[in-house]
């Protein structure tokens, strides 16, 4: 296990490094020299020469690289081109801090609730129940997030006056305020994750119901509850596991639409920011981050799915 | 026979499946009745309905199956009108199912202790601490060595046969009165059948239950059961004690499937035999004939046979038959042929060699740097091999699954690269990977695979699948016109009709299937075959068929086989040349003649009486061999057969390699005992299973 571990660790930083040049590489090719962007147009060329200069940019394209990347491992993520020039690291910091939030509360509902109906969806193979729920998933899935974010404010916000329009809390605001913040934009999320998790979640059920040891569960008398919750499910759900990782990785760089919807101050739009002010070591720290909690995600599925299932062997 | 009272009894049942829109008949009119301490067997090919017959005799039906009529009393209780809650109190209590595949029948999440111990709680009531403590109990009734240790393993933690013991032990737990079981020996090595069915028998007996055994094994029946019902079609074709089955057969089903089991033959000079066959294929669920379901295939059906269904008679108190012709059967004016045909060898084997396979080496694993690094041994699957194949001869390789057989076959053929050791086709080099050989090299070897389903393109027409072979490796280019004549040529070769060419594989039975696959084989003329496992996976009927068949082509074509099975009794009726392996080395090897009558190894000794005679007055050679062959990652020092030998002598055995003399007459043997003391040792105990003449 440990031996395990150390493995996927070392894979996740290799992962790392080659993202993150790919990335550097990738900013390299942006259009536009960055000094003068940050200067403006009309400023003087002895200025933009000396911020060259000062930001390394006179440096061959490697050299610029390991800079880049001591800075970033050291903790110096630089500053933002926006104007003040704050601080990348707090910034990124505080954004990933609310992401981490509407992500948690965003599977905290969807998981269950689209579990249970994978569940009842795959016992009733195409069945009525089945046939409702595989229809009502597929199609607010289908529906874009600006178009279910906006009627969700609609209703509830705007007309029942439930819950807030806006999600931008005070970093003093209470867990009630919290929750009630999030729960329109949690919700605009799990419609679009519902459908993965409930396919899969169904096509596990199906494939697990007709496997020869729930023959031979029934026929030791169990009753179908039993069958169902101890046999079935315990296999049924382990490929679940991964969608519901890979969906993480999604809610933390990835809710840009949602974010912009409900103004919520997480990390896709920290990054929409970024790119429309080629603001590109920004741009670069937000990737890293997301990146960083995608493989995490999927390093702690493996883990899981290989504990809960004997037939993986962690060495 | 004495008239207790049964213990289950199906009256006129039919079982009805619902496809689309329509209700398929799945069993007709079905009898069967076990008395207490009966093992009754349950004998039909696939699709005959037996499975379908065992798990309803336990209400347990496919969610589109219904009883459309009869009854099953059960213990004073017709089980056909209980409902779900009632059936729950009788499954695993009362009734329990020993299933096919093992491995699949346990859950493999949870630990073998669990999967038992939660018998205990359901119907013994039972606290978990006893519960577990009687799963150990259980685990050591079944024979399991360490029962502790086994009981907190997952199911694919175990061998085969451990699994196997493992279902057993569940299914008796709760001392159940009636045992189904579901061909629960079907997936495993004839050596752990046969120890598998020794305590079968012991534990059935000892725990005074009944219990319904369902094979398409006949020897295995023959040698475990009391009473057989014959099933064909979803009908009962007979039903009679074990002796009277197969001493005195009166359907014409179950005589013509005793005759055409394979077995070995000893022709006059000049000639050879041929098995006699059923004809044709069993009907398809929508297609059974109205009147007598096995009148199509009926060597002995007349005009009434293919209008009128012939009632299910019960000639006395033990026996039934369903046929309009079996009083002239019984009183011998009517006799069915059932002799092996003789007839005269078209080639007979040629001194030339096709094959020569020098001291071939294969390791898997041990040279991965992975594998360096963590001193895990690889596992050495073909060990210093050599094997020599003459024109229009055939090689019997036979083993236990893990002795290397098939890995030999995949470096002869290619598919995995020879480590050490030379390959020579017709007296010239060949390369040891497939792709490095030339064409020609390719249409020389062909192979047939054991499991036809998977080795066809299920998109491509049976003439495609053979056009294809014929423009890939055909010497010169052939025209279209050139193509199709030969895939007629090879359709007929193997008796497929010619529409038979826009067939897709979905389309075919298994055995036409297999046929698609010799044709294919046969497209380039080969001058060897290697065939592994080609009859396994079909059935009775089908088997000799094919064994029938592949013998015609062999003397048409003068092609020779490199022929793999574990069913000795096939590779004896088709082999001049039997190779016997074990652990990657071969262990005796000679003539057919001298390997199967005078097996003169322990293990091929073992494997032979390992293998169920189909008469029951015969009772084999006791000789198991017990445990599982052990890993070929960790090779037993000395002779690799001493931790299991039942002949091991002493000390020598387990230091000293054994050497590989010659008993005579080109027959080798891999032991330390003296030849002259092996040939002695099988004169004081011939084998009887040599007596058997069915």
């Amino acid at each position: 296990m440990i031996r395990f571990l150390l493995r996927r660790l070392a894979l996740l930083a290799i992962t790392l490094l080659i993202t993150s040049a790919v990335i550097f590489a990738l900013t390299q090719l942006l259009p536009g020299d960055v000094a003068r962007l940050i200067l403006g147009r009309e400023a003087r060329p002895e200025a933009i020469a000396a911020l060259r200069e000062d930001l390394g940019l006179n440096n061959s394209v490697p050299q610029q690289y390991i800079d880049w990347l001591t800075g970033f491992v050291t903790g110096d993520w630089g500053r933002s081109f926006v104007s003040g020039n704050p601080l990348i690291r707090p910034l990124v910091m505080d954004r990933l801090g609310n992401s981490l939030r509407l992500a948690g509360f965003t599977l905290l509902i969807s998981v269950p609730l689209s579990v249970f109906l994978g569940v009842i969806s795959g016992l009733n193979e195409n069945k009525f129940v089945d046939n409702a729920i595989s229809i009502f998933t597929l199609s607010v899935v289908g529906l874009p997030e600006f178009v279910t974010g906006l009627v969700l404010i609609n209703v509830f916000a705007l007309g029942l006056g439930w819950f807030p329009a806006s999600a931008t809390a005070p970093a003093d605001a209470s867990l009630g305020d919290w929750i009630r913040q999030l729960i329109l934009p949690a919700i605009t999320a799990t419609f679009v994750l519902m459908a993965y998790i409930v396919r899969m979640t169904r096509a596990g059920v199906i494939d697990e119901l007709k496997k020869s040891y729930v023959r031979t569960a029934t026929l030791k008398g169990l009753p179908r509850r039993t069958v169902i919750i101890k046999h079935v499910l315990r296999n049924a759900l382990l490929p679940t596991i991964t969608v519901v990782a890979l969906s993480f990785g999604w809610l933390i760089g990835g809710l840009i639409v949602i974010e912009n919807v409900f103004s919520y101050p997480g990390l896709g739009r920290l990054m929409t920011n970024a790119v429309e002010r080629k603001d590109i070591p920004l741009m670069q720290a937000v990737v890293m981050v997301v990146i960083f909690f995608f493989a995490i995600a999927n390093l702690l599925a493996d883990v899981v799915y290989a504990l809960l299932n004997p037939r993986i062997r962690l060495d | 026979m004495t008239q207790t009272t049964p213990i289950i009894e199906a009256r006129a049942l039919s079982i009805e499946y619902k496809f689309g829109r329509v209700w398929l008949n799945a069993l007709h009119d079905v009898n069967l009745t076990i008395y207490p301490n009966e093992i009754h067997g349950l004998v039909g090919e696939s699709g005959s309905g037996k499975s379908t017959l065992a798990l309803a005799l336990m209400r347990y039906m496919a969610g589109n199956a219904r009883i459309s009529g009869g009854t099953i009393v059960f213990d004073g209780v017709d089980i056909t009108r209980t409902t779900p809650t009632e059936m729950r109190a009788i499954w695993g209590s009362k009734i329990a199912l020993v299933p096919q595949d093992a491995l699949a029948s346990l859950n493999p999440s949870y630990t073998i202790g669990e999967q038992i111990a939660e018998i205990g709680r359901l119907h013994l009531s039972l606290d978990a601490r006893t519960a577990w403590a009687c799963g150990i109990d259980m685990l050591r009734r079944v024979k399991i060595a360490d029962p502790e240790a086994v009981a907190a393993r997952y199911p694919h933690q175990l061998s085969g046969g451990m699994q196997q013991r493992v279902t057993i032990a569940m299914a008796l737990t709760t001392k159940p009165r009636l045992l189904i079981l579901d061909e629960p020996t079907t997936a495993l090595d004839v050596t752990t059948q046969a120890v598998i069915v020794d305590l079968f028998r012991e534990l059935i007996r000892e725990n005074d239950a009944a219990a319904l055994y369902v094979s398409h094994d006949l020897g295995l029946i023959a040698q475990l059961c009391d009473r057989v019902t014959v099933l064909y079609g979803g009908e009962v074709m007979a039903s009679a004690s074990i002796e009277n089955v197969f001493k005195h057969p009166i359907h014409p089903y179950t005589i013509s499937l005793l005759a055409s089991l394979p077995r070995p033959v000893n022709p006059t000079h000049g000639m050879e035999t041929r098995l006699p066959t059923i004809e044709g294929v069993a009907p398809s669920l929508a297609d059974r004939p109205k009147a007598c379901v096995f009148a199509p295939r009926c060597p002995a059906a007349i005009a009434i046979c293919h209008t009128e269904k012939p009632p299910l008679e019960q000639i006395n108190a033990e026996r039934t038959v369903r046929c309009h012709r079996w009083r002239e059967i019984a009183d011998c004016t009517l006799v069915i042929d059932t002799a092996p045909k003789l007839i005269e060898m078209s080639a007979p084997p040629e001194a030339g060699m096709v094959l020569d396979a020098d001291h071939l080496e294969k390791t898997f694993g041990g040279e991965s740097m992975f594998g360096r690094l963590t001193k895990r041994n690889g596992v050495h699957a073909v060990d210093d091999v050599s094997v020599h194949i003459n024109r229009r001869s055939t090689l019997g390789l036979v083993g236990e699954s893990g002795s290397g057989k098939t890995t030999l076959a995949r470096l002869i053929v290619g598919l995995e690269a020879t480590d050490d050791g030379n390959l020579h086709l017709l007296n010239a080099p060949l390369n040891a990977a497939v792709d490095a050989r030339s064409r020609d090299e390719l249409r020389q070897i062909q192979m047939i695979f054991q499991n036809p389903n998977d080795a066809m393109n299920p998109f491509m027409s049976v003439g495609e699948t053979l056009a294809r072979t014929l423009k890939r490796l055909s010497s010169q280019p052939m025209t279209t016109a050139q193509i199709d004549a030969r895939v007629a040529e090879l359709l007929e070769s193997v008796r497929l009709p010619m529409d038979y060419a826009a067939r897709y594989p979905t389309e075919l039975s298994g055995g036409e299937k297999q046929r698609v696959a010799i044709a294919r084989a046969f497209a380039t003329t080969p001058a060897l075959i290697v065939a592994d496992e080609p009859t396994s996976a079909l059935d009775v009927s089908v088997q000799s068929v094919i064994l029938n068949l592949l013998k015609d082509l062999r003397g048409q074509h003068g092609t020779s086989y490199l022929f793999i099975s574990h069913d000795l009794k096939a590779v004896a009726y088709l082999a001049d040349w039997i190779a016997v392996m074990y652990l990657g080395e071969i262990v005796e090897e000679g003539t057919s003649e001298h390997v199967y009558t005078m097996p003169s190894h322990p293990y091929t000794e073992a494997l032979i009486s390992a293998i169920p005679v189909p008469d029951p007055t015969i009772k084999s050679k006791q000789i198991r061999l017990h445990g599982d062959p052990p890993s070929a990652r960790n090779i037993p020092t000395g002779c690799r057969f001493h931790t299991r030998c039942p002949r091991k002598i002493g000390a020598i055995c387990e230091t000293d390699v054994p050497p590989y003399r010659d008993a005579g007459g080109e027959h080798f043997i891999r032991c330390h005992i003296p030849v002259e003391e092996l040939a002695r040792l099988q004169q004081d105990s011939p084998n009887p299973i040599l007596d058997a003449q069915i």
